[in-house]
């Protein structure tokens, strides 16, 4: 997997590269907005890692290009920029996530997964499975083997949004985006009390536990070895 | 103040060391010179010396027109008396000849009636023949048409030499006819209407002209109470406030407006340097915690199990500050008002209803019974994001300080509108806050002493106000007997 970073401060940009190489990932670096879209458009990514503020070319811009030029590669911005406008600017502008200064190494990562795995363009399903639990899209039933499970819309809406994300982590803030559509993290913690329950309605009396806790980092929905 | 007091104040800075230097050589001339050089400055002198040019231009034209329309009717008025005059003589000419004209002319030039009348017959040489004149006047051409000359007339005995004017007929023959009339009372009057019109003239401009400088003085110093005004706020005196006269003018409007200015300012600058203070102090602490726990993770023994707990621990310490930055950001993003862009029409009751579904396990799991009620269909306009913060915040309030004593505790959402205002409520029955700090924990950092062992940033409600701000809407905080209740109120959108 080969990852483009375009980001102009020096200190973020090393511990980007070091971690993502770490985590197995081919990185190049860039360190302005031209240079970047040079290597953006001869390159062949998997997807860009971009900063919004950039010297010579701003990130937005650089996407703007890049986009113009027929290139889908997944595009991540980080930025130091959280309102929700600027969060709508960045994906507007042909963003594909947006993920505000500063970041957790693995909140990057889990993000980075889920959208490489969007490039792979899913075929359109109506079940998802893992292991032995089958989620049907259409009919919004939950079945686990033979059992069907009785879940609440949002209890459902959450494992459908983990199944989609199955073998990866999806961090709390993921889930709030996408399951809530919150762009800020509650006081409480309350997406954990929501899991509990959820595992307890998908893993309590079975054999083997599907919804695991990755700590420091969110959960992972994945079948047993 | 007085007027002086005003043209002593300096005007800028520039200068003013030097003018000062000199000042203290020539105290009295010197103030006196740089009073007027200052004057001469002045928006107001140039407005009184406009006012004052069109003022005397007008006065002129008046006093010109007057003068005018008198004189000439003065002038009509000989003119007048002459044509009848002639008109009759030549009448009689016509019908009795010259010996005629000589009778009536005679007749006429007996006596001094008074009217100040001449009249003169003479022969073709200019010999008098019969009138009230010595003799033919020096000077006066001998050719049909008017003339004017002088005649000299016995006045209380004395002879005085009058203006006239008339006309010349020379009569078949050659014969010469001068009707004329004595116009030096004309002349008078014209000479005193000019007389009169010239002092009327000068009181007026003279009245102008002071009338121009007071205005303009009066003006100058209001405008200069302003300006001392904003100088001294500029130094650093926030406090300082334009005196207001009390007369509603334009300038106490001014002055009021600036003042509100000034007081929204000073207001802002005052939040801001508690906010700074605040955000120093309450960040202080948990830095201080996450730099011990670093360098307790730095001194422990490799390989031991303790540093990557207290690298977790700085973490966890490091992601709370961030979200008090986090939260500190939204109340701004709030409070600047940019997102009002973003408003659009909102479900108040389904907003309210997922905020609870967010937090409901939560709830259950404190011992808490959260009930929503909503009438359907209350809507506002606004931003959802920071709606949903706000509601999520006031939530986490409730189930947070909200527990009464006997459990299991109930936490209501209760979405209603009256008339055109839609209102969220949120009761809880807890020890509620006393009536003497409901204000107080809207503010930033404010976090009340039983408060205070709980985790939280103390910022929270600030989040909440000034989102209710930013939609035009209320918040404020009521008893709920027992148990606190936090009252939302936005206008509602008619539909």
């Amino acid at each position: 997997m080969k990852l483009l970073v375009v980001e102009d401060d020096r200190e973020t940009a090393a511990y980007l590269v070091k971690g993502l190489g770490e985590s197995g990932y081919t990185v190049d670096h860039s360190g302005d907005g031209r240079n970047g879209l040079f290597l953006a458009t001869s390159g062949d990514y998997d997807a860009i890692i971009l900063d919004r503020m950039l010297p010579g070319m701003d990130g937005l811009a650089l996407l703007g290009a890049l986009r113009a030029a027929e290139i889908r590669t997944p595009a991540l911005i980080l930025s130091a920029l959280g309102s929700v406008d600027d969060r709508v600017k960045g994906l507007r502008a042909g963003g594909d996530d947006y993920l505000v200064k500063p970041f957790a190494f693995s909140e990057l990562l889990a993000r980075l997964e889920a959208l490489m795995r969007r490039g792979a363009a899913a075929p359109a399903t109506t079940k998802l499975r893992v292991a032995d639990l089958e989620l049907d899209l259409l009919t919004r039933s939950v079945k686990r083997g033979p059992k069907s499970i009785e879940l609440l819309p949002r209890e459902f809406r959450l494992l459908e949004c983990l199944m989609r994300h199955a073998g990866h982590v999806v961090t709390r803030t993921m889930l709030l985006e996408n399951v809530w559509d919150y762009h800020f993290d509650p006081q409480t913690n309350v997406i954990d009390v929501h899991m509990s329950r959820l595992r307890h309605k998908i893993d309590r009396n079975f054999e083997h536990a599907l919804l695991h806790t990755v700590r420091g980092a969110g959960y992972c929905l994945r079948a047993p070895e | 103040m007085s007027g002086t007091d005003t043209l002593r104040q300096p005007l800028g800075l520039s200068g003013r060391d030097e003018a000062a230097a000199k000042a203290r050589r020539w105290p009295a001339g010197r103030e006196l010179w740089r009073g007027a050089r200052r004057l001469l400055k002045t928006h107001a002198l140039r407005l009184a010396v406009l006012y004052f040019a069109v003022f005397a231009a007008s006065v002129f034209g008046v006093l010109l027109f007057v003068y005018w329309t008198s004189a000439d009717f003065v002038e009509r008025q000989t003119e007048a008396t002459l044509d009848a005059e002639i008109t009759g003589l030549a009448e009689q000419y016509a019908q009795r000849g010259l010996s005629g004209l000589i009778q009536i002319v005679a007749a006429r030039s007996a006596g001094d009636r008074g009217d100040g009348m001449f009249y003169l017959v003479t022969t073709p040489s200019g010999t008098p023949i019969v009138g009230n004149i010595a003799g033919w006047p020096a000077g006066a051409k001998v050719k049909s048409g008017p003339v004017s000359f002088t005649v000299e007339v016995p006045v209380k005995g004395n002879v005085e030499i009058h203006p006239a004017r008339g006309m010349l007929i020379v009569i078949p023959d050659n014969y010469r006819l001068l009707v004329g009339r004595d116009i030096s009372d004309a002349a008078t009057f014209r000479h005193r209407i000019k007389t009169t019109l010239l002092w009327s003239g000068l009181v007026a401009l003279g009245a102008g002209l002071i009338g121009g400088s007071v205005m303009s003085r009066n003006l100058l110093r209001r405008v200069e109470q302003v300006n001392r005004t904003a100088e001294r706020v500029v130094a650093g005196n926030l406090s300082d406030r334009v005196p207001l006269r009390g007369t509603r003018d334009e300038f106490d409007q001014l002055a009021a407006n600036l003042n509100g200015m000034l007081d929204q300012i000073e207001r802002l600058m005052t939040a801001m340097r508690e906010v700074t203070d605040n955000v120093a102090h309450d960040l202080k602490t948990p830095l201080a915690r996450l730099r011990a726990r670093l360098e307790l993770a730095l001194l422990s023994p490799p390989n031991a199990a303790a540093p990557g707990e207290a690298i977790r621990a700085a973490i966890d310490e490091a992601d709370r500050l961030l979200a008090t930055f986090n939260a500190l950001l939204s109340i701004t993003e709030a409070e600047s008002g940019a997102s009002r862009n973003r408003a659009e029409p909102l479900d108040l009751g389904e907003l309210a209803r997922a905020a609870a579904e967010l937090y409901e396990p939560v709830a259950e799991e404190n011992g808490f019974a959260l009930y929503v009620r909503s009438t359907p269909g209350v809507m506002i306009r606004g931003d959802r994001h920071l709606l949903s913060q706000a509601v999520a915040n006031l939530l986490d309030n409730a189930l947070k300080y909200g527990g009464g004593s006997d459990r299991p505790s109930e936490v209501v959402l209760a979405v209603t509108q009256h008339d055109d205002r839609a209102t969220l409520e949120i009761s809880d029955r807890g020890p509620g806050i006393p009536a003497a700090d409901r204000d107080s924990v809207f503010d930033r950092f404010v976090r009340l002493e039983p408060s205070r062992s709980t985790p939280g940033n103390g910022l929270g409600l600030s989040l909440v106000r000034a989102v209710a701000r930013l939609h035009d809407g209320t918040v404020a905080l009521a008893d709920n007997g027992p148990g606190l209740t936090v009252h939302l109120e936005f206008p509602a959108l008619a539909g």
